[in-house]
């Protein structure tokens, strides 16, 4: 089958390789419908996730159609339209009990990895180095799905293929970010990042009940998007001081909620980016973090930071003092989409959430590095590239 | 670590038997990663599913001669914390980072197990990584290979 693979840093092909196969009783085979590229797979792309190996297949958002079942299997029979969550979970340790679903103890098969890193493993995901679990990527004619009855979830009539892609990945972890992060209403957020994730966050707060949601970033019409469709105020942090602005226009206060959705090879223009980047270059930290500064500096006195953005390692001049002083509360998480994906495929068929315009751009799986090159450059206002394969469309 | 190191050795000196000086040993030289140390995990099942009548689960029992096992139930309803130890604690050529890499250390086999016997009682299954771990050899990817191949056997237990 094809699919595709990374061959080394900022090196992607697609390739021939062997089909996958059920391993597991509870493993399902999907063929895939469609899907996407994801910010995060950027940081993969640019070397900044360890144990790579050259080769791996790549992807971990998508939908599919079941192909095949393992004997264990309850939940899903073939022909089945599926959206996959993208960390897989077993559904009964005590953090899948607890709906900590991308924290699984029993789906990362290489721990040692992730404990070496962390002081302890996350849950496997697919396609997202052999730290994160081993498991190949989803950008592939056909995918092996473990644990199935858990992480794979019927999409409802009403929602066309392109839209419920992204409840695999990027509508959940936006909606988490608002949900753990405590927007309630009243509160006044502010969200970095206008990609899919941000302007999921930003569209979970105002479903939650926030008064207010600034979305904050410098492309165009990433801004202007998120305007219209999720229908949150903006703001170019390229034109404004981003404090002060969000100063005015919180009555001095500050948002209450902060979330940010950039990640690891956040941008900016100050003096410290290229501090950042070379440090980052040389190895001296392996993670950017300008927008958690900033999200942090911006923040109410006990308000709340949550980082969305995936950060891998060690990054420098984190500004503690105003954690402490300021009473903050700072949380992250990769993403629990099994505690939110239904309740997001309902309110996605109500038409509470839309995402068909965050797929800027479609094409057959046969072109992904395209694709990619285009996201990673955000050229022709490429959002999210959608890479369609040959399972059944809805 | 130096009055750790000290109260171990005062403790051996004053008698407390040949398993603990040898345990001294270790301890001291591979400082708090020693060899002697019980490997603990969580289960989200009560003690009684996870040694009933005092036997070990699959497919730690296949060592059970081999091992110490002690089971009890953990705080705040997370279930039961399974511990082992090697009766026999592992020479420090085994214990050794090349030791590890070769997979000489009989941790290793304890830790996969403890793991494995974890996801059974829990998920019902051992969840396999894909075949062929990735598309294309390269020196990198191999030793990326090695590790994990590894990885099962290794980290905080
Ligand atoms: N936690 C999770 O489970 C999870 C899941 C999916 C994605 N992510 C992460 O979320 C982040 C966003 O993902 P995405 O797919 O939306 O990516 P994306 O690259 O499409 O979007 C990132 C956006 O951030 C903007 N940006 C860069 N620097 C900024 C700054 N200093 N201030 C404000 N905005 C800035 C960029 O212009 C871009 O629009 C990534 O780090 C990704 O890894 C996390
Ligand atoms: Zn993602
Ligand atoms: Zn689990």
């Amino acid at each position: 089958m094809k699919a595709l693979c990374w061959q080394g840093v900022n090196e992607l092909s697609v390739e021939q390789v062997p089909d996958p196969e059920l391993r597991n009783d509870q493993d399902v085979i999907v063929r895939l419908v469609a899907g996407t590229t994801c910010g995060s797979d950027l940081h993969l792309i640019g070397g900044y996730i360890p144990a790579m190996r050259a080769g791996d297949v790549i992807g971990h958002e998508f939908l599919g159609e079941v192909v095949e079942t393992g004997s264990a299997v309850r939940r899903h029979k073939v022909g089945d339209r599926v959206v996959v969550a993208s960390f897989v979970g077993c559904g009964r340790c005590w953090y899948c009990a607890n709906d900590l679903w991308s924290l699984c103890d029993n789906t990362n098969t290489n721990p040692g990895i992730g404990q070496a890193l962390f002081g302890y493993e996350s849950g496997g995901i697919f396609g997202y180095s052999h730290a994160m679990g081993g498991l190949r990527g989803s950008h592939a004619e056909y995918v092996r799905v473990p644990f199935a009855d858990y992480g794979a979830f019927p999409v409802p009539d009403g929602v066309d293929d392109v839209s419920a892609l992204f409840a695999s990945d990027s509508v959940p972890t936006g909606w988490m970010g608002a949900d753990l992060g405590g927007v309630k209403p009243g509160d006044v957020v502010a969200v970095w990042g206008c990609g899919a994730v941000g302007q999921m966050a930003a569209r979970a707060a105002i479903l939650l009940g926030a008064e207010r949601v600034i979305s904050i970033d410098r492309i165009p019409e990433r801004l202007e998007m998120t305007e219209r469709h999720i229908g949150s105020e903006t703001l170019d942090y390229t034109s404004t001081d981003v404090a002060a602005e969000l100063r005015e226009r919180t009555g001095g206060r500050g948002p209450d909620v902060c979330i940010e959705a950039v990640g690891m090879e956040a941008h900016s223009d100050g003096p410290m980016h290229l501090y950042d980047q070379v440090k980052q270059q040389l190895r001296l930290q392996t993670d950017r973090p300008t927008a958690v500064r900033q999200a942090v500096h911006a923040c109410r006195k006990g308000g709340t930071v949550f980082v969305l953005g995936v950060f891998a390692g060690m990054v420098d001049k984190f500004p503690l003092g105003a954690v402490v002083n300021k009473g903050l509360t700072v949380r992250g998480a990769q993403q629990h989409g099994q505690r939110y994906i239904p309740m997001l495929l309902d309110r996605m068929a109500r038409g509470e959430i839309s995402t068909a315009h965050l797929a800027t751009h479609t094409m057959p799986l046969e072109r992904a590095v395209e694709g990619y090159d285009m996201f990673k450059e955000k050229s022709d206002g490429c959002v999210r590239a959608v890479f369609t394969g040959p399972g059944r469309t809805g | 670590m130096k009055h750790v190191k000290s109260a171990l050795v005062v403790a051996a000196a004053v008698g407390t038997g040949a398993v603990a000086a040898r345990r001294t040993r270790s301890r001291a030289a591979a400082g708090d990663e020693s060899a002697d140390r019980w490997l603990t995990v969580t289960i989200n099942r009560a003690p009684t599913d996870v040694m009933p009548d005092g036997t070990l689960p699959q497919p730690l029992d296949r060592m059970a001669d081999r091992l110490e096992a002690r089971v009890r139930p953990a705080p705040g309803d997370r279930g039961a914390e399974l511990a082992v130890r090697l009766r026999e604690t592992p020479s420090d050529a085994e214990t050794s980072l090349p030791g590890r890499l070769a997979g000489e250390d009989p941790r290793q086999e304890v830790r996969t197990a403890l793991r494995e016997a974890k996801a059974i009682l829990e998920a019902g299954e051992v969840m396999l990584p894909d075949t062929p771990p990735t598309t294309k050899e390269t020196p990198v990817g191999k030793a990326i290979g090695m590790v994990a191949r590894r990885s099962g056997g290794e980290g905080v237990l």
